[in-house]
């Protein structure tokens, strides 16, 4: 094995690759949140009293759970279009990644939401809050605290799954670097560093997620 | 169906039960309930485990539903339309057996949730209700903890203080010193007798038989679902007309 290692091509892609490290902390982030919203929401849905929109979730979840990231993401690009809703890559990545992200959210706060004691409910209907201000205000926040560490894992998984967005050419540190790659033909010195940084923006996810949850979640329990 | 029927006057009863039967299934948890509760009445209910009687008081509130029968609460005919449920809801304060104060709010905010979300006053108002009561249950220096800070009898307290926040006009204790260690059961209970004292209307499921004999002005006791004897608590305890509340009786007095 004779190949020497040159970093040349690497050091001079490094503003390009951290930008691009943005375009995966934008990607992530955004299709975080929209998962959140989806989760929690697919959790209410799931719970209703009007029997289809329960189905519905369930469908939804069992359909996005049982395919693969990559068909979903050339779905929603290539094949949406055709019924004339037509997005770029990166509303499209965000949109695939927050809809996959929610199915998963859905049946992880639901976990939350049933380990919750019945008493809560009863207590918070007992004083004559409605069933929406229950699990609002006293069902949710104990409820995610409880699944806090499965969401943070389910979340950083996302944030490694926005590689598979370089596959439309969404902007993302994937991407960037496999045109630096196809540019310099330098594999190793471009994906090892690829790696580290993935690494390092896995790792400033969870102290994210510490952080909020240190805030967020700081009250005493027994 | 007629869901609200108020009557004018105040000669009904707070709470009236007529013929009321729940099945869960073929089990039949409640037999031809007729219960009157008059303004002021304190009523102790007790009876074994499994004779229907936290389902009993659990149906006044609607936590649980009667296939037969009605429950007036203070004239209110309690249907099965959400709008008549939240309002006798509103007031009939309950006490539960395992507290369930809401862990991520504080002593204060518990209090002050219903009132501000269900009673809609103002953040002031409300505060200074939950302050006033928190202060009669003698816990107001603990209002800024949260519930897993205090012990068990502090922490049932302010479940008492929190339904005190909605002014109800009943409160009903569904065996509200089951869950406490010896040591605790007194300062409940003495909170329990304070309220009584001042005239709130009481329907208390327990088995403290030292604060039926104090507080009651009838004792209910129920087997299998079913009413079996009713009578004040000095008749209840000295002459017992069933069997089967002897049998009780000695069960829980006798050691």
């Amino acid at each position: 094995m004779n190949y020497t290692l040159d970093f040349t091509p690497v050091i001079e892609g490094l503003p390009s690759l951290l930008t691009a490290c943005l375009g995966t902390f934008t990607l992530a982030i955004c299709g975080m949140l929209l998962a959140t919203v989806i989760g929690i929401g697919g959790v209410v849905l799931r719970q209703s009293k009007i029997a289809p929109l329960r189905w519905l979730v369930i469908v939804f979840v069992e359909l996005i759970r049982n395919t693969p990231f990559l068909v979903q993401i050339f779905f929603i690009y290539f094949a949406l279009p055709l019924t004339g809703i037509r997005l770029d890559p990166t509303p499209t990545a965000i949109i695939a990644l927050g809809i996959n992200g929610g199915a998963y959210a859905i049946e992880i706060i639901r976990g939350g939401v049933q380990s919750i004691s019945k008493g809560q409910m009863e207590a918070g209907l007992a004083l004559g809050l409605h069933k929406g201000q229950v699990f609002r205000l006293i069902i949710l926040k104990p409820a995610l605290r409880a699944i806090f560490p499965s969401l943070t894992s389910q979340f950083v998984l996302l944030t490694l799954t926005t590689s598979i967005a370089s596959a439309i050419s969404a902007y993302e540190l994937t991407s960037v670097s496999q045109r630096i790659e196809s540019d310099s033909f330098r594999s190793f010195e471009v994906y090892f560093t690829v790696t580290i940084f993935y690494l390092v923006i896995s790792w400033l996810m969870m102290r994210l997620f510490a952080l909020f949850s240190a805030r967020y979640f700081a009250y005493p329990v027994k | 169906m007629n869901d609200i029927a108020t009557t004018a006057g105040n000669t009904h009863p707070m709470i009236s039960m007529t013929g009321v039967e729940k099945w869960y299934g073929a089990f039949q948890a409640l037999k031809d309930i007729n219960i009157s509760v008059a303004k002021g009445e304190k009523i102790v209910l007790c009876g074994p485990s499994g004779s229907g009687k936290s389902t009993l008081i659990r149906c006044i509130n609607h936590l649980e539903t009667y296939q037969k029968g009605e429950i007036r609460v203070s004239g209110t005919v309690l249907g099965h339309q959400a709008k008549t449920i939240d309002a006798v809801r509103r007031e009939v304060g309950m006490v539960f057996q395992q507290f369930n104060l809401f862990p991520h709010l504080t002593v204060l905010e518990n209090c002050m949730l219903a009132p501000l979300r269900a009673l809609k006053l103002s953040r002031q108002e409300a505060e200074g209700r939950a302050r006033q009561l928190l202060e009669r249950v003698k816990i107001a220096e603990q209002a800024d903890k949260y519930p897993a800070q205090l012990s068990g009898g502090q922490q049932q307290r302010v479940a008492i203080a929190r339904a005190l926040c909605m002014r109800p006009q009943v409160m009903l204790f569904d065996e509200p010193t089951s869950a406490l260690d010896p040591e605790m059961v007194k300062e409940v209970l003495d909170t329990m007798i304070g309220l009584a004292e001042e005239g709130m209307t009481m329907i208390c499921v327990t088995h403290e038989m030292g604060f039926a004999r104090q507080v009651a002005d009838r004792v209910i006791f129920m087997a299998s679902g079913a009413v079996v004897e009713e009578a004040p608590p000095a008749e209840f305890f000295s002459n017992p007309k069933h069997e089967r509340t002897r049998k009780f009786l000695g069960e829980i007095l006798g050691h």
